[in-house]
């Protein structure tokens, strides 16, 4: 495992689509640095033997038909919209 | 009967009074409504309260149905069509939900009447409710002290007589600790057993809905309305629902209860062992056979947690973008600015650390020393209860190692905060069912301060647990206990 000096808040924060203040950099990076050399115990286990669990009890693919049904209409899917117009959201332009 | 004691009753007496006409659902809605004006501005527990369309409800309400008038407040994580779904969070300010998530069409299908949305910690991250970005909320036993989190407005309603009962979510004891240290009951069904469509999605493969109540009844009353399959919801189990209230009133004896070994940890209040050691006593007495089990990967649990709901967060929380819903930052230059700043003034810190470190352990080069090693150890952990499970019918701990601490005690630091979900985390990471009953009373700086037992049980084993729980209720005052300001309240 990685050590905990390894995370750079700024970095990561900005991949996660978040700006942070240089306050908030600061202490993000003490805090998560403590949870992360916590968590370093997960070093300990021997998982040589063992299958990765994603889901807790045995779920398979579950299918259904894929049939049409009434849902939101466009109206409501843009009823908490911050901007809208024509049926649509409104964003910043993304191409120049 | 007087409309001021309505408030205190539990779900099941409720109904009995409803169904004997001897109050009507509309004059309960208004009772309701007293004892949360009376109560609430000290409690805190309640976001929003939507009284005209309760009224409205209750007006036509069928008594006859399984929960038919008996209005049940929703944690406000859970979609209600009309009403707000903040997860008290900034970033969702203002947004009124589309649709009902599906427990709550099933509890209108039961007769229930939604009423009133509960705060929370922010997206349910935290174990006092202080990580709500709208208001405090206090344990109404001492109200210098946390209700425990996150789904501290829906135990401290219930706990105050200002809610018969409430729904809450379970991602890592969010149910069962502030039932614990609120002093009522908290139920966490197994994972997949309530379908999770509706419900803000924090960790995916560990959130869970459930009920918190007055008393074990009134759990497995929920539970028969919202347990079972959904097509909305691929992980919402396909299996049979028993009816958990008729399987109610068997005793103890030939119940197997195992105490896990290494949940004898030091950092536990000698007040909470003192009456976890007391109730194991009781529950032999009543016939129950006590084994010692061992659950070896216990120390883990608490750091495979903090990885894998982490990282699920991170991918979660990615929909609050400020597009289609929610806040929005002020003029945006472009897309990224759009992204960064919204999420930067519409996030809490609690959030946004969690989302930082989600995303960290998934990053290249990380993941599988982070992220795929604790899902191995997570596979480790639920072989653990498979083998314990072998040996007996449920497992008991304390719920939490201490009972309610102080407003602000822990918020400085995060870590000291997450190890107030030692005992409950497991649960969640096995995907088992698990419940939290009041079991006594720790003497703290001239209060009384709840203490709560929990019990684990194997998975769809609801029934089993709600009945060993039950039994132990029955033969215990505890439940009956109210905290000082409903009494107060009453002789005013």
């Amino acid at each position: 495992m990685a050590g905990a000096s390894d995370l750079d808040v700024t970095y990561v924060a900005r991949l996660a689509r978040i700006n942070l203040t240089e306050e908030e950099a600061h202490a993000f990076q003490r805090q998560l640095g403590d949870v992360l050399k916590y968590v370093e115990k997960l070093r300990q286990a021997d998982v040589s033997h063992v299958e990765a669990t994603a889901h807790a009890l045995p779920i398979f693919n579950v299918f259904r038909e894929d049939e049409p049904c009434d849902w939101f209409t466009a109206e409501q899917a843009l009823s908490n919209a911050p901007r809208k117009a024509n049926d649509l959201f409104i964003v910043p332009k993304v191409v120049e | 009967m007087t409309e001021k004691d309505l408030p205190a009753l539990s779900i099941a007496d409720l109904q009995s009074f409803l169904r004997r006409r001897e109050v009507s659902a509309p004059e309960v809605i208004d009772a309701l409504r007293a004892r949360i004006e009376a109560v609430d501005g000290q409690i805190g527990a309640y976001l929003s309260l939507d009284i005209e369309a309760a009224a409205k409800e209750a007006e036509k309400a069928n008594v006859n149905l399984p929960l038919g008038g008996v209005p049940v407040a929703i944690k406000d994580i859970i979609n209600v069509m009309g009403q707000p779904c903040t997860c008290a969070s900034k970033i969702l300010e203002g947004y009124r939900a589309t649709y009902d998530a599906t427990v709550v069409q099933k509890l209108r299908a039961a007769g229930a009447i939604p009423f009133g949305k509960t705060n929370l910690d922010e997206f349910a991250m935290g174990s006092s409710t202080e990580n709500s970005a709208m208001k405090l909320t206090r344990n109404p036993w001492a109200l210098s002290r946390v209700p425990g989190g996150s789904s501290g407005g829906s135990a401290a309603a219930v706990a105050a007589g200002a809610a018969f009962g409430a729904l809450g979510s379970d991602t890592g004891g969010s149910i069962r600790q502030p039932a614990s240290l609120s002093g009522v009951v908290g139920f966490k069904p197994t994972y997949g057993r309530v379908s999770r469509f509706g419900l803000v999605a924090f960790a995916s493969s560990l959130d869970q809905i459930g009920p918190l109540t007055k008393t074990v009844r009134d759990s497995a009353l929920i539970m028969n309305a919202i347990a079972g399959h959904d097509p909305q919801d691929s992980t919402a189990l396909n299996e049979p629902v028993p009816d958990y209230a008729a399987k109610l009133g068997d005793d103890l004896r030939g119940v197997r209860l195992g105490l896990p070994k290494e949940y004898m940890i030091e950092g536990i209040d000698p007040q909470v062992k003192g009456a976890i050691d007391a109730a194991v006593k009781q529950m032999n007495s009543l016939g129950a056979e006590i084994v010692d089990v061992s659950l070896p990967h216990t120390d883990y649990a608490v750091a495979v947690y903090y990885i894998l709901a982490t990282a699920e967060a991170s991918a979660n929380l990615a929909r609050f973008d400020g597009v289609r819903y929610g806040y929005r930052a002020e003029d945006p230059r472009d897309m990224l600015d759009l992204y960064g700043r919204t999420r930067e003034q519409g996030f809490g810190p609690e959030v946004k650390r969690r989302i930082i470190l989600g995303t960290y352990v998934l990053s290249s080069g990380y993941y599988d020393a982070y992220y795929l090693r604790a899902q191995k150890v997570r596979e480790l952990i639920r072989q653990d209860f498979v083998k314990a499970f072998e040996k007996v019918d449920a497992l008991i701990s304390p719920t939490s190692p201490v009972p309610a601490f102080k407003l602000g005690e822990r918020t400085a630091d995060p870590l000291q905060m997450y190890l107030a979900d030692i005992f409950t985390i497991a649960g969640n990471l096995a995907g088992i069912c698990g419940i939290s009953v009041p079991c006594g009373f720790a003497e703290m700086e001239g209060h009384r301060l709840p203490i709560g037992l929990q019990l684990l049980g194997k998975p769809l084993d609801e029934a089993r647990i709600l009945q060993i729980a039950h039994a132990y209720e029955e033969s215990t005052d505890w439940h009956k206990a109210r905290p000082p300001i409903a009494n107060a309240e009453r002789k005013a």
